[in-house]
């Protein structure tokens, strides 16, 4: 899971050119919208399309969206439990 | 009503000007910053980032015609006093060539896998206008112009028409493009209206004609 955690960091830096920010920057309980990295609703999707093209995995229930982009712990969890 | 109809009822002035692209960075016709290296364009916005200490994490999410406009009007208004004028009496005036071709054309290559929801939100090219507006609180008029060259004679009378029949008082106007070839030109000017009195204006077409060639 920790190595999944890291590997996560690196794709959401890249995915999201969050210049400047390096992956011991990012916590990984840390919130990863609002006061945390600061990522938007377009970040958001493009969340969604690296899930899918990097793991398989499509969210259908957009309603848990919030839940699972908690945090690079959250993220970490439902990839584990969910990828194909 | 003709367009030049409005020319010379008022004094407008160019207070400043800024001109970017693959060579370097000029305002007011002098060099600020030189691409000695031969940088490519995603190298030389990191360096006129940094260099004019530009903190604005948003601004390596925009495409490339976003962040060339984004970094002359942040160097054409690091020096304003930004609550001279009310947000709704500063506006914004652009015009190009290319429209938003270059990035359209990365959308339309990334549709054939997943598409990329950041790039399709650049897909028009009067987001460059939005991200300036956003950063700099500019609420008045906010225009994009696709002409097949650059018209100084249509953007002189097209902003006489604002300062003289609505409530603009400041006025970022000019030029910018990034074209299917990945050239890049970005020419911004700070016009505003001179409140009554006598003074020469700058804003003529020979003027900025000169100017824009530099």
């Amino acid at each position: 899971m920790e190595e999944l955690k890291e590997k996560l960091k690196v794709q959401l830096i890249a995915q999201l050119n969050l210049e400047d920010i390096t992956p011991e920057d990012i916590n990984s309980s840390d919130p990863l919208f609002g006061e945390g990295l600061g990522l938007d609703s377009i970040d958001a999707l493009e969340i969604i399309v690296l899930l899918q093209k990097e793991y398989g995995i499509k969210i259908e229930d957009t309603k848990k969206g919030k839940e699972i982009f908690q945090s690079i712990d959250t993220l970490a969890a439902y990839i584990t439990e969910n990828r194909k | 009503m003709p367009l030049h109809y409005f020319e010379s009822m008022n004094n407008p002035v160019i207070r400043k000007y800024v001109s970017v692209d693959n060579r370097s960075v000029k305002v007011n016709g002098t060099g600020l910053l030189l691409n000695e290296q031969g940088a490519d364009f995603g190298e030389f916005m990191k360096q006129i980032y940094h260099s004019c200490s530009i903190s604005y994490l948003k601004f390596f999410k925009m495409d490339p015609q976003s962040k060339l406009g984004f970094v002359a009007a942040k160097i054409l208004l690091q020096d304003d006093d930004r609550d001279r004028f009310e947000p709704e009496e500063k506006a914004i005036v652009l015009a190009n060539s290319a429209s938003s071709l270059n990035t359209d054309e990365k959308y339309f290559e990334s549709i054939n896998d997943i598409p990329s929801p950041a790039v399709f939100v650049y897909t028009l090219p009067n987001i460059v206008a939005g991200e300036i507006c956003i950063h700099h609180n500019l609420k008045g008029e906010n225009t994009f112009f696709i002409q097949e060259e650059s018209d100084i004679q249509f953007m002189v009378s097209y902003l006489n028409i604002l300062f003289n029949t609505t409530s603009t008082r400041k006025v970022i106007a000019g030029w910018v493009e990034v074209d299917l070839a990945d050239n890049y030109r970005a020419f911004l000017m700070d016009v505003e209206k001179e409140n009554g009195g006598e003074s020469q204006g700058n804003f003529t077409v020979d003027f900025i004609h000169q100017i824009f060639k530099l």
